[in-house]
């Protein structure tokens, strides 16, 4: 399969603290590549990186064959309107309605009328298991139900990649499953390419084509779900397995 | 050399955030002209930020006209030149007092209430999600608070100094015995229709302070609610020292430095 996406030798710092160290991905199109790792090993950073709000201090980042850093703000503006973003906590705009939310991306980057908009964010809505809430207030949701809503915003322009930041942190196993299958259905239904962040291995192991694994700023491992699994680096396996003994420091 | 590190450190500092703010002017003026301008927001954030501010600001002009005719009306009396009073109120109501009094008493309010809102936003991912979607934050946030403040700001300064010139003609009459109509053929006198277009002028560039300061202050949060809580209190002093700053350059440009 084509690469859709490639992180190639990237480092970054924030400060003095190194979060990536020649740090390189590739995401295969129309697959779902999982990123594994501790927390603060850089995951959050790498879909920044995929999306372009944050560059690489050293590295390149290419989608679609397309060098992010040649990208002047604009462009690099314009090149986002075609990637999903699903924050870890939701992100929602808290002064707008559920549905003015979802609609926010038609209305600024279509031409389309307010009835079609209007239809298209109850069906994208609906899509999510989130029918009749359009009218809530994002404070009114519950953490699923904002998860959900934050999907339905990511995916409302049917973008071609879509970025999902812990998409199951802290949500119950029911609505970790529904999730999970949410973001399995979407991939189908939108016919790209996803890249999922997770601490969550049996919703990883359930939806992915690729998992990588990120440690200390660099992807020590690649493969298929069985790969990891069965992956004989010591680092992969204590991870894996949550286990304190092991090569990765406590 | 510690002190030398302290003064470079600062130098630095503060060229980085007079470097910022112009660049973040420049940028929502750059929005404007391109007449990227999301005009409900505008309205919407006019509504919040300035009407919702009128009641303070009538009360505080209405207690600074009463205590400038206090003042005045009782040196006036010792000396015997009370018809002097109206245009004293008048004249320090319109030039200096109202505008300047009215943006202090905004950027409290709602410089404050700006980089809060920002600032929460900047905290729970709601500008890297503006971002994500490919909006501009200056173009979805700054512009239309820009906008609906240089709007308001100067019909604020306008209210302030109606509500300034009635506050001190009422105590007029009421200390000094001055009637209503000596204390306006007074106001007439000794104060003039420039006057009040240069406050008004002078609410413009206060307008932009505030909302600037208070935008590049939310914007630039680090470190959840205690960064939004410092981020407000230095949008609230940065913006009353500047306005004052700002206000005595304008008056100097305004008016000159003659005391004929």
């Amino acid at each position: 399969m084509a690469i859709y996406a490639r992180v190639d030798n990237a480092t970054l710092r924030y400060g003095d603290k190194v979060v990536l160290r020649n740090c390189s991905l590739d995401v295969e199109e129309g697959a779902i590549t999982c990123l594994i790792g501790l927390s603060g090993a850089g995951k959050s950073t790498i879909l920044r990186l995929l999306n372009g709000l944050r560059m690489p201090d050293e590295g390149k980042v290419f989608v679609q064959g397309v060098d992010l850093a040649t990208l002047s703000n604009r462009d690099l503006i314009d090149f986002r309107r075609t990637i999903g973003f699903s924050f870890q906590f939701a992100a929602l705009f808290d002064s707008l309605t559920i549905g003015e939310n979802v609609a926010l991306p038609l209305i600024e980057h279509t031409k389309m009328a307010k009835a079609e908009i209007d239809k298209l964010v109850t069906e994208t809505l609906d899509s999510v298991g989130l029918a009749n809430v359009g009218e809530s207030m994002p404070a009114e949701l519950s953490g699923g139900m904002l998860k959900r809503a934050g999907f339905a915003r990511a995916v409302v322009t049917s973008p071609k990649l879509v970025l999902y930041d812990e998409p199951t942190t802290g949500l119950d196993p029911i609505i970790t499953h529904v999730l999970t299958d949410t973001i399995k259905r979407l991939r189908k239904q939108l016919g790209g390419t996803a890249v999922v962040i997770s601490h969550d291995l049996s919703s990883i192991f359930a939806m992915a084509d690729h998992i990588a694994m990120l440690f200390e700023g660099a992807i020590i491992a690649y493969g298929t779900v069985d790969e990891i699994r069965n992956s004989r680096n010591p680092i992969v396996q204590q991870f894996i397995q949550g286990s304190e003994v092991g090569p990765i420091p406590l | 050399m510690s002190l030398l590190e302290d003064v470079g450190r600062g130098t630095s500092g503060f060229f980085e955030y007079a470097g910022g703010a112009a660049a973040l002017t420049a940028e929502a003026a750059s929005l404007t002209a391109r007449l990227q301008i999301r005009v409900k927001e505008t309205f919407d954030q006019a509504y919040r930020l300035g009407v919702e501010s009128t009641p303070i600001v009538l009360l505080t002009s209405l207690f600074t006209g009463m205590v400038i005719s206090l003042e005045s009306a009782n040196q006036a009396s010792s000396y015997g030149v009370t018809d002097l009073v109206g245009g004293a109120v008048t004249y320090v109501s319109s030039r200096e007092l109202g505008p300047m009094l009215t943006a202090v008493v905004v950027a409290g309010r709602a410089g404050a209430a700006i980089a809060a809102e920002i600032g929460s936003m900047v905290v729970t991912e709601q500008i890297e999600a503006l971002e994500a979607l490919g909006l501009s934050p200056v173009r979805m946030l700054v512009v239309p608070r820009l906008l609906a403040m240089i709007a308001i700001l100067p019909l604020l300064v306008i209210l302030a100094d109606i509500i300034s010139i009635i506050g001190g003609m009422y105590l007029a009459h009421a200390v000094s015995g001055l009637s209503y109509g000596s204390f306006l053929d007074s106001a007439r006198a000794y104060s003039s229709f420039p006057d009040f277009l240069k406050g008004m002028s002078k609410a413009i560039v206060f307008a932009i302070i505030i909302v600037i300061i208070g935008c590049y202050q939310g914007l630039g949060v680090r470190g959840g609610a205690a960064g939004v809580g410092k981020a407000t209190t230095s949008a609230v002093v940065t913006s009353i020292i500047l306005i004052f700053f700002a206000n005595f350059m304008l008056s100097i440009l305004l008016f000159g430095t003659s005391t004929q």
